[in-house]
């Protein structure tokens, strides 16, 4: 009751659990804000794109190339069709590839990473010599190859790009899992009995989570980017349009030559925006959770502004 | 001797790697649906040619004999003949490669010198407006797709410089002097590598600020200005110098997207090394030459950063402790 009665009497340093870390993380680092804000809209014309688009994705509306006019603001493609439109109906399937190439890789990533780095041994040596090769492996040109090999669906392309871009975030969750596994109240469920499934599903996961989420955010970026080179070899589906689409068709259709820079400027402003915003996100929540980026200078880490600043606060 | 483990560790390592990148090839190609000679979709190949293909393939034997020809006909360097040109891919691959080569070296000297440049001028001036906008731009353009970004130099220097191509056609009618066509090749390698150039260049922005800021905390730099020299002075003879060992790392590094950028600017450009092979070769469903340049690509970037290595311990002994 007196402790009740008189809360300040023990100060006490607040506990702040992984999930309200993220949050603080977000709601602190205006990159970080700026980014989740960025991202949201995007999904939201994404999502709405059917409803919102003015008029249809294979509509042609006025002649070739038709530069930007009130009714028209990014003007014609080469087909006649509405620039905006196509935007909104790229913006579908570019943030698709991105967002579920991103969770393939999340998946297979944080399955090797959490075996690896869990059970360590033989299991740890094998699985994390594999990762470690494949990280010297140029990624761009597997990916295309690849999708020159099996591609053209939607779905070999997201197969495609995540079960090659899950290298580093098994790596990155492989160090985390190493040291989370040794924490003191993973012994205990151990000596208390509790099965490798248990202590992964129950103890360590969620530990790891939030890294995890991080990781994959950032790979939303890389996988947009892996999409528009896959759709600028032709490699794409071609009954989709995405923005990688559009940059391939602006460019084979000699957009540049006929003068008409806005069949071929917006698909890549929109790529950048997004690229950017994944990349403020996801870097402010990884250097917020992932104590391990703050030693050494030897690990060649994009982005390690924010690190540094927050650095010279202290 | 100091170090031998480490060579020792990084030699293994870039031969497993290079075993990893020969078997993945192997692998990928035998994986794909259908066999590569009856991937074949020229209208000008014979049955007799795809036959020869099937039997050069060793397709009839089982996967285990096929890779172990597969190997040993790599290490007699046959990488196979193109579907499309009949010869031999090493052959139509050779030249290509050494195109690419002075193109991407130069994006490369591009990137670290933009990346140099701004880095330092971020972390002298950190905080202020220089700072914010410097690493604003080059996270820009590290944003950009990097095909995008070349049809964009297209649209601004269209006219200035040539943005196709790696000669003039005309020039060999002129008689020109060995200068003059060492000025219209690098005239057009400029756009391609700086294409390659811009989009790099933020990751050294970044690394050589964040290093920068690292080494003006340190003492000696507190020392070098109690003596009183200038900042510019300290920055460049006494910070600069330590903070560039982690940039060199980025060199190798940068090395595997490089690759994958070559791939799309030689695209856009067509700049004929051994990207635009690539770019053609998915057109043509060539595979071997798809199978070839894969290879060279990967072949070049494991031994790039196992050089990358070698040198780094000669840069930084303390790595090999």
């Amino acid at each position: 009751m007196s402790l009740a009665a008189h809360p300040d009497e023990t100060p006490r340093t607040p506990v702040v659990s992984r999930r309200q870390q993220t949050w603080l993380a977000v709601r602190r680092q205006p990159a970080a804000a700026t980014g989740a804000v960025v991202l949201l809209l995007f999904v939201l014309v994404a999502v709405l794109a059917p409803y919102v688009a003015p008029y249809g994705q294979r509509e042609k509306v006025g002649d070739l190339f038709a530069s930007p006019s009130g009714a028209h603001p990014f003007g014609l493609d080469d087909g006649g069709v509405d620039m905006l439109t196509l935007m909104m109906h790229g913006a579908r399937i570019s943030l698709l590839v991105g967002f579920a190439a991103a969770a393939v890789a999340m998946l297979i990533g944080g399955t090797v990473g959490l075996l690896s780095g869990y059970f360590g041994g033989k299991i740890d040596a094998l699985l994390s010599g594999v990762t470690n090769y494949m990280i010297a492996i140029p990624d761009i040109p597997l990916i295309l190859v690849a999708a020159a090999l099996f591609g053209r669906s939607l779905t070999n392309i997201i197969v495609i790009i995540g079960a090659i871009y899950w290298t580093y975030t098994a790596r990155i969750i492989r160090a985390e899992v190493k040291s989370v596994r040794e924490r003191v109240y993973v012994k205990r469920a151990r000596s208390l009995g509790a099965s490798n499934a248990r202590i992964i599903l129950r103890h360590v996961l969620p530990q790891v989570a939030p890294l995890l989420v991080a990781q994959t955010v950032l790979f939303v970026a890389y996988a947009i980017f892996a999409e528009t080179s896959i759709a600028f070899l032709g490699l794409g589906d071609p009954s989709l349009i995405s923005w990688g689409k559009l940059i391939e068709n602006a460019f084979e259709a000699n957009a540049i030559t006929a003068g008409a820079w806005w069949a071929i400027v917006p698909p890549g402003f929109a790529v950048a925006f997004v690229v950017l915003a994944c990349t403020m996100l996801g870097r402010t929540l990884e250097d917020a959770l992932n104590p391990r980026l703050r030693v050494g200078h030897l690990s060649v880490h994009r982005f390690r502004v924010r690190r540094l600043a927050a650095k010279e606060q202290e | 001797m100091r170090g031998t483990n480490y060579v020792v560790k990084r030699t293994l390592f870039a031969l497993m790697t290079l075993l990893v990148a020969v078997t993945l090839n192997f692998v990928l190609f035998r994986a794909a649906p259908g066999d590569p000679a009856s991937a074949l979709r020229c209208r000008a190949c014979t049955p007799e040619f795809k036959e020869a293909q099937r039997k050069e393939f060793g397709l009839d034997k089982s996967k285990l004999e096929q890779y172990g020809i597969y190997v040993k006909q790599l290490a007699q360097g046959n990488l196979g003949s193109s579907f499309s040109s009949r010869r031999p891919v090493w052959e139509e691959l050779k030249d290509p490669l050494l195109n690419t080569l002075p193109m991407v070296a130069l994006g490369t000297i591009f990137s670290i010198v933009f990346g140099i440049a701004s880095g330092v001028v971020a972390a002298w001036r950190r905080g202020t407006v220089a700072d914010w906008g410097n690493l604003s731009v080059s996270l820009f353009f590290y944003s950009l797709p990097t095909q995008w970004l070349g049809l964009m130099l297209v649209i601004v220097f269209a006219g200035v410089l040539p943005i196709s191509g790696i000669s003039d056609p005309f020039l060999e009618f002129t008689d020109p002097s060995w200068w003059d066509t060492f000025v219209d090749r690098l005239k057009h390698m400029l756009l391609p590598s700086m294409t390659l150039g811009l989009v790099l260049y933020g990751d050294y922005a970044l690394v050589t600020r964040s290093a920068l800021l690292q080494t003006l905390g340190e003492d000696y730099i507190l020392t070098a200005r109690a003596k009183g020299l200038g900042a510019w002075r300290i920055v460049r003879r006494h910070a600069l110098r330590n903070a560039l060992l982690p940039v060199s790392t980025l060199i190798a590094i940068s090395l595997g997207y490089l690759v994958g950028g070559a791939i799309l600017v030689e695209a856009v450009f067509s700049y004929p090394g051994i990207g635009l092979e690539v770019y053609d070769a998915v057109f043509e469903r060539d595979y071997p030459m798809l199978q070839g340049a894969f290879l060279l690509l990967m072949l070049s970037v494991v031994l790039a950063n196992y050089v990358a290595d070698l040198l780094y311990l000669k840069l930084d002994p303390r790595i090999s402790e």
